[in-house]
């Protein structure tokens, strides 16, 4: 597998990084490197094997729905790069 | 006081031999000294360990310390702490003084430990040399030249050079164990669920985990035992009973304590690979072993080989998740201008992230993306099965696996830090522990060329924390590897 150049910038898109001109082709060689090495995968045969997200298989613990938080907001504000009245401040999205 | 262990250092403040003041303040003067041509730590917290150690005093001289209470330790700076700068190695948190303790940082000051400050490490945790921090690179204390390892090499050259008697640091595919073999130190990474991961900041949530660095498994088994814990506010923490993760360190019963331990030795580990200065490190520590009453039997790990690879997915998928926080509205770097919404975040990431982060996170971005699901995180999570089974198959041998750490001493800052694909590789005997949640510890067994130290590595079936500690420690009453100082 090979990533062609407008894939990257795709990707890129997706995850809101913006990628310099420049740093296109150097950005698609390295990762076709690291492609290259997540191929050896796809030579396993994994029919009938259950996919693994938590090692002890362990059930989502449940709790009540209720506020169990206490209000930090201006705690939690004081690290923003932008607020005003308790709000984020981010550039108008709807004209 | 230096180099002394957490059981002499426990018993010089009972003894008001020393204060925790005292203690702490020898700690950071040799910090100040060392610290610029280490460069193990981003913030040094003078101030608040000096608080913290007044009031250890107080609670020293009212007769209610714990183990821990007025010993120094340094925090890997992934983990969140009141007040205090936590950048996660990155430019995108170099303004973020975090409103809130990681639960490891609350239990820890709970129990009255003195944090001295926080150290450096690959940005977002995600590196194996410490050259991927916006802060610089970390120096190995045995040689200026080379690399300490990574992610948490800040934390282990800290306890290397003495700058730190122990310190916390965080383990996704090797990140504990790795650096804690290239200083010649002593680390554990628990059980997956073991240690809470509430304010440890997120890389790959299936993997990360916290573990302890410290001179020896004795001083490890106890700073382990303080961090660990149920807490509800980490969805996947495990909700166990307390342990004493120290209650196998004991003296040696008599010549041969590890009577009886059997210990696999994975025919995919001694393979090709190895340099020769770690094997032949690794082979005088496992005829140690034997002489202190262990046997070895030879067991496989078939599916081995596809760690790497699996993990490339499953971490990069997580991360590109996890990382998506980082948006430049609620917290971190914003960049200085912006068209709209759009430009703000795909700035402010670009700015904010190193190259590798950005990396990861286009590979996780590209195997999440519609239509590549099943064919790498699916199948990556299916390997990582077949992984976790070859395991157990191994422990129905063996009571614990033993083989190298890494296949090399560390290597020469720069000499990989433009080859990803070679950086990765260098974690192979590692990432597969992480894969299976298993507990894995690194010990170190001699020197390679150069005078560099080599780690050996322990790794246990589930939650047997406590044996391969005790394992270690019988290890180090016979031997005196990790009672060696860089000069």
């Amino acid at each position: 597998m090979s990533l062609t150049t407008e894939q990257v910038l795709r990707i890129a898109g997706l995850a809101r990084i913006a990628l310099a001109d420049g740093d296109v082709e150097a950005t698609r060689a390295k990762l076709n490197g690291i492609f290259g090495l997540i191929e050896q995968m796809q030579a396993v045969d994994t029919s009938g094997v259950e996919p693994m997200s938590h090692p002890q298989d362990v059930a989502q613990r449940l709790r009540a729905d209720v506020a169990t938080e206490p209000d930090r907001r201006e705690a939690f504000q004081r690290v923003a790069p932008q607020t005003e009245a308790g709000l984020y401040l981010v550039p108008k999205v709807i004209e | 006081m230096i180099h002394a262990s957490l059981t002499e250092l426990r018993a010089a403040l009972d003894a008001k031999r020393i204060s925790s003041v005292e203690l702490a303040t020898l700690f950071l003067d040799r910090i100040e000294q060392q610290n610029p041509a280490l460069n193990a730590f981003i913030t040094v917290n003078r101030d608040g360990a000096l608080a913290a150690a007044r009031a250890a005093d107080a609670r020293i001289a009212a007769g209610n310390a714990g183990p821990l209470t007025g010993i120094p330790l340094a925090h890997k700076d992934v983990f969140c702490t009141e007040g205090v700068l936590t950048t996660c190695g990155s430019k995108m948190l170099s303004n973020f003084v975090s409103p809130y303790d990681a639960h490891v940082v609350a239990l820890l000051k709970a129990a009255g430990a003195v944090n001295l400050g926080k150290t450096n490490m690959d940005e977002f945790a995600m590196g194996s040399s410490n050259e991927n921090s916006h802060y610089g690179p970390v120096k190995n204390p045995w040689d200026a030249t080379r690399i300490p390892g990574g992610s948490s090499g800040g934390s282990a050259a800290a306890v290397a050079a003495r700058l730190a008697p122990i310190a916390t640091g965080t383990d996704t595919g090797g990140s504990v164990r790795q650096p804690a073999g290239h200083t010649g130190i002593t680390g554990i990474k628990p059980t997956y669920g073991v240690v809470s991961r509430y304010g440890m900041i997120a890389y790959a949530s299936s993997l990360d985990q916290g573990g302890a660095f410290g001179a020896s498994a004795a001083d490890c088994a106890q700073l382990l035992t303080a961090m660990a814990g149920f807490d509800a506010r980490d969805s996947t923490s495990l909700e166990r009973p307390a342990e004493d993760y120290a209650r196998e360190i004991a003296a040696p019963a008599n010549d041969k304590p590890l009577a009886g331990l059997r210990i696999g030795l994975p025919r995919e580990f001694f393979a090709e690979g190895m340099a020769e200065d770690v094997r032949t490190a690794v082979d005088a520590a496992l005829d140690e072993y034997r002489k202190l009453g262990a046997t070895t039997v030879e067991v496989s790990l078939p599916n081995a080989k596809l760690a790497i690879p699996a993990y490339y997915v499953i971490a990069p998928a997580e991360a590109s998740s996890n990382l998506s926080r980082f948006d430049g509205v609620r917290y971190g770097h914003r960049a200085a201008e912006y068209r709209d919404l759009a430009e703000m975040y795909a700035k402010s990431r670009a700015e904010g992230f190193g190259a590798e982060v950005k990396r990861r996170i286009l590979v996780g971005t590209y195997v999440l993306s519609h239509g590549y699901y099943d064919a790498y995180y699916l199948q990556a999570q299916k390997l990582r099965r077949l992984i976790a089974q070859d395991f157990q198959a191994a422990f129905a041998q063996c009571d614990v696996i033993a083989g190298p750490t890494s296949p090399t001493t560390a290597w020469a800052i720069g000499e990989k830090a433009d080859d990803p694909v070679q950086m990765y590789l260098s974690d192979i005997y590692t990432i597969a522990v992480n894969l299976a949640g298993l507990p894995g510890l690194s010990h170190p067994c001699g020197f390679g060329g150069g005078n560099l130290p080599v780690g050996l590595q322990l790794i246990g079936d589930y939650f047997s924390e406590a044996r391969l500690l005790g394992t270690a420690h019988q290890y180090q009453q016979a031997t005196d590897w990790h009672l060696r100082r860089p000069a």
